[in-house]
């Protein structure tokens, strides 16, 4: 975009007014039209400020606290050429984010507390807060543990095998027995990997009519049933990332109702896009779908849909919305999961797993609240906040916090598109969607990360 | 940095048949009459002589590539067989890679059979050349789809209204997929036959039926179309090979519970006494060797409308 720029954590911090800005705080329910003013990069009372700073008019706009993403992956160390914490970072708080947090399946996997180290020093001076979540197996293997304890110590905020269970029950227990010691969550990819072992894409009529081998369900139920279980005989916080069956929410909502400490986040791609979309289609989740057209030569088996868990079902994506109004959801995490063209332009069934989500996730959620399937407040709060909350973090919007917020233009229309991310990478189905939401302004620790 | 390039060219493909309306079927299936003819007294002989067509066939093939082969030749085209061992696929060349370079020698026409679905799709999204798909994965085979049909016609007259039953490894079956839009968009109804594990793929497909047993599947049949069983995965299904042959092996006692004198088909090459037995492949009820026929003139005719050429 024309005139943005961005920022790092090491900036000085920003002393600025926003006029007339609509504060939605889901700390205490606060949604108002008013001024919110920073000075030395923490939040002051506008009519305290001194005269002559800068003062930006934000009519129309929504400020929130800073977004949290529970689940983004940084290509580094490793394969630098699809992302760099940089360029992830940078990608984020163009996003809106704040907080990332880096999933360890970088090559080498941050399965020990140097390389944990490595990455917190590394994103210092980057344009958001990058967390760590360690490896909960060496080499994200599966067999053996790592030293969960100095990896805390080192910083790492959770733990995760992701794009992977832990394939063992006794091997989950025994993590999930040491998480609850040093307090920490699990933060689970729920896939049963000998039952989606050779599927590309969600069982059903699409799978069926592209002959194309079909995921079940039941995948990610089973590996979720195991580990409620275990969470309670463990007391661990049990955290299940990008859920994207009906069933497998269910079993959440069973769960929570009695009373474990189990969480879960949903993916923006989960939400609005659907298995129709291998075919072709370009209908959200909430649209009329478009079943029976003829495969669009230009959009069927892009290898852009592939991910995993794979697009939903219709039916999966709705009750998927539903869970997060009705809060059994709590966060939304984009799984941001860049790839270079090469591993993106192969036959569907050769292309690596995983979309981007960081700049995006805000307009797919603004597109659902436009359609009524949820409400703003609602949306800021599984972005910002309640993720925050899951790796033990706290933003508010009171006066004397060190600011950490978005402002961002809820109605302007961008159409996404491949020169205009700052990701090193454009793999995303929704390239050439026109979607609301306009990121304006985001502040990270004080300093101003980006601006447009 | 895009992941897709815009298509640029003019020509058409045949990707799979759900794109062709039924006119554009009838045509194809009437040009192919008259190829048919035309092959018979050598004509149209120089009809693709400015078009290369290539035949890059990742999968192992005899009859499919024999016959665009042929059929390319017959119309005059240069044909080239880029035989797929020992050429630089088998060395980690991308299949992007691979179709820009064919394009780049001065390819037309790309005929392309691969293992994975889609694969003409991304080929069609990466180059100029007119795509047509001879089979990919699971997916479609939309030339046998029309010689299939053509074969139908000939032998029953319009298909409006007729009841066709395709019986077999259907899930997997990628003539069935593209057999499937041909019928129903010629009219026919379809019902698919063959055990639970095998057909459970088309729940839900608009205008098919489902059949779980033999009698049920043929009741009423115009003609039965039964396909492939591949040998080496029925055991992986939970369906024996014994199981298959007791409950679906075609044979003229079976036949009997269809139409009366309804033809039987089959894409081949047949599992000798397994989809169906020796006698009724080779019985008065038989079309199989008429599908082969069909093979070479269905093929100039769609080599023809692809490249413009008709």
């Amino acid at each position: 975009m024309i005139g943005e720029r961005f920022g790092s954590l090491t900036d000085a911090p920003a002393t600025f007014l926003l006029a007339g800005v609509r504060v939605i705080d889901p700390n205490d329910g606060s949604d108002s039209i008013r001024d919110l003013a920073l000075l030395n990069g923490f939040l002051a009372e506008a009519s305290s400020v001194p005269p002559g700073i800068e003062r930006i008019g934000a009519a129309g706009l929504v400020a929130a606290p800073g977004f949290c993403d529970l689940h983004t992956h940084l290509r580094e160390p490793g394969t630098e050429g699809g992302e760099t914490i940089a360029s992830g970072a940078r990608a984020a708080a163009r996003g809106g984010y704040t907080t990332i947090c880096a999933m360890p399946n970088t090559d080498p996997p941050v399965d020990e507390p140097a390389r944990v180290g490595w990455v917190v020093e590394r994103a210092r001076d980057a344009a958001c807060r990058v967390r760590v979540i360690g490896a909960v197996t060496v080499g994200r293997g599966g067999e053996s543990l790592v030293e969960l304890g100095a990896m805390v110590g080192a910083g790492a905020v959770g733990f995760s095998d992701d794009g992977a269970a832990i394939p063992s029950g006794r091997l989950a227990r025994a993590a999930m027995s040491s998480l609850r010691s040093v307090g920490r969550p699990l933060i689970e990819h729920a896939e049963d990997a000998a039952l989606a072992a050779g599927s590309v894409m969600r069982a059903g009529p699409t799978a069926g009519r592209l002959g194309l081998a079909g995921w079940t369900p039941a995948a990610e139920l089973t590996i979720v049933e195991r580990d409620i279980a275990l969470a309670a005989e463990t007391g661990a916080q049990l955290h299940l990332t990008h859920l994207s069956t009906a069933a497998a929410l269910e079993a959440v909502r069973r769960a929570r109702a009695r009373g474990l400490p189990v969480t879960c986040d949903v993916t923006p791609h989960h939400l609005a896009l659907t298995d129709a979309w291998v075919a072709g289609s370009c209908r959200l989740a909430w649209e009329e779908p478009d079943e029976g057209a003829p495969l669009d030569s230009d959009r069927a088996f892009d290898g852009t849909c592939r991910v995993n868990p794979p697009l939903p079902s219709r039916d999966d994506a709705l009750a998927l919305l539903a869970g997060l109004s009705d809060g059994i959801i709590d966060a939304i995490a984009t799984d941001h999961a860049p790839h270079p063209p090469e591993r993106k332009f192969v036959p569907f069934e050769d292309a690596a797993p995983g979309m981007i989500g960081l700049e995006t996730a805000l307009s797919i959620g603004l597109a659902a609240a436009e359609a009524g399937q949820l409400r703003l407040a609602g949306l800021v709060a599984a972005l910002s906040i309640r993720p925050a909350e899951i790796i033990g973090e706290r933003r508010s919007l009171a006066i004397g916090q060190l600011a950490d917020l978005v402002v961002f233009d809820p109605l302007a229309r961008r159409r996404i598109d491949a020169t205009d991310l700052a990701s090193s990478s454009a793999n995303t189905p929704l390239l050439g969607t026109e979607l609301p939401g306009v990121v304006r302004l985001t502040v990270a620790d004080g300093r101003v990360t980006y601006r447009a | 940095m895009q992941d897709t390039i815009p298509r640029t060219s003019a020509h058409r493909h045949l990707l799979d048949v759900d794109a062709m309306t039924r006119s554009d079927i009838e045509r194809a299936l009437d040009l192919a009459v008259e190829m048919r003819e035309a092959r018979a007294a050598r004509a149209h002989r120089s009809m693709l002589e400015t078009e290369t067509v290539g035949l890059c066939f990742f999968e192992a093939s005899t009859r499919t590539r024999v016959s665009f082969e042929l059929a390319a030749k017959a119309l005059g085209a240069t044909v080239v067989d880029l035989s797929v061992a020992g050429s630089s696929v088998g060395k980690g060349e991308s299949l992007v890679d691979t179709i820009r370079t064919l394009e780049r020698t001065g390819v037309t026409a790309l005929v392309l059979r691969h293992s994975a679905a889609g694969a003409p799709y991304l080929a069609a999204r990466t180059s100029g050349m007119a795509i047509v798909n001879a089979g990919d994965g699971m997916h479609a085979h939309p030339t046998q789809a029309l010689l299939d049909a053509l074969t139908l016609r000939e032998a029953l007259g319009p298909l409006d209204g007729r009841l066709i039953t395709i019986v077999g490894d259907v899930g997997r079956s990628r003539v069935a997929r593209s057999n499937l839009h041909a019928l129903v968009k010629l009219g026919a109804r379809v019902r698919l036959g063959g055990p639970a594990a095998w057909v459970r793929a088309f729940d839900g497909w608009p205008g098919v039926e489902i059949a779980t047993n033999l009698a049920e599947a043929l009741h009423g049949a115009d003609a039965v179309m039964t396909l492939r069983v591949q040998l080496e995965r029925a055991g992986v299904s939970g369906v024996s090979l014994r199981q298959y042959v007791a409950d679906w092996r075609l044979d003229e006692e079976r036949m009997r519970l269809a139409a009366p004198n309804s033809p039987i088909l089959h894409p081949g090459p047949t599992n000798e006494g397994v989809e169906l037995t020796a006698d009724l492949a080779e019985g008065h009820r038989s079309l199989i060797g008429r599908q082969v026929e069909n093979g070479v003139p269905v093929r100039m005719a769609v080599l023809a409308l692809v490249t413009g050429a008709a």
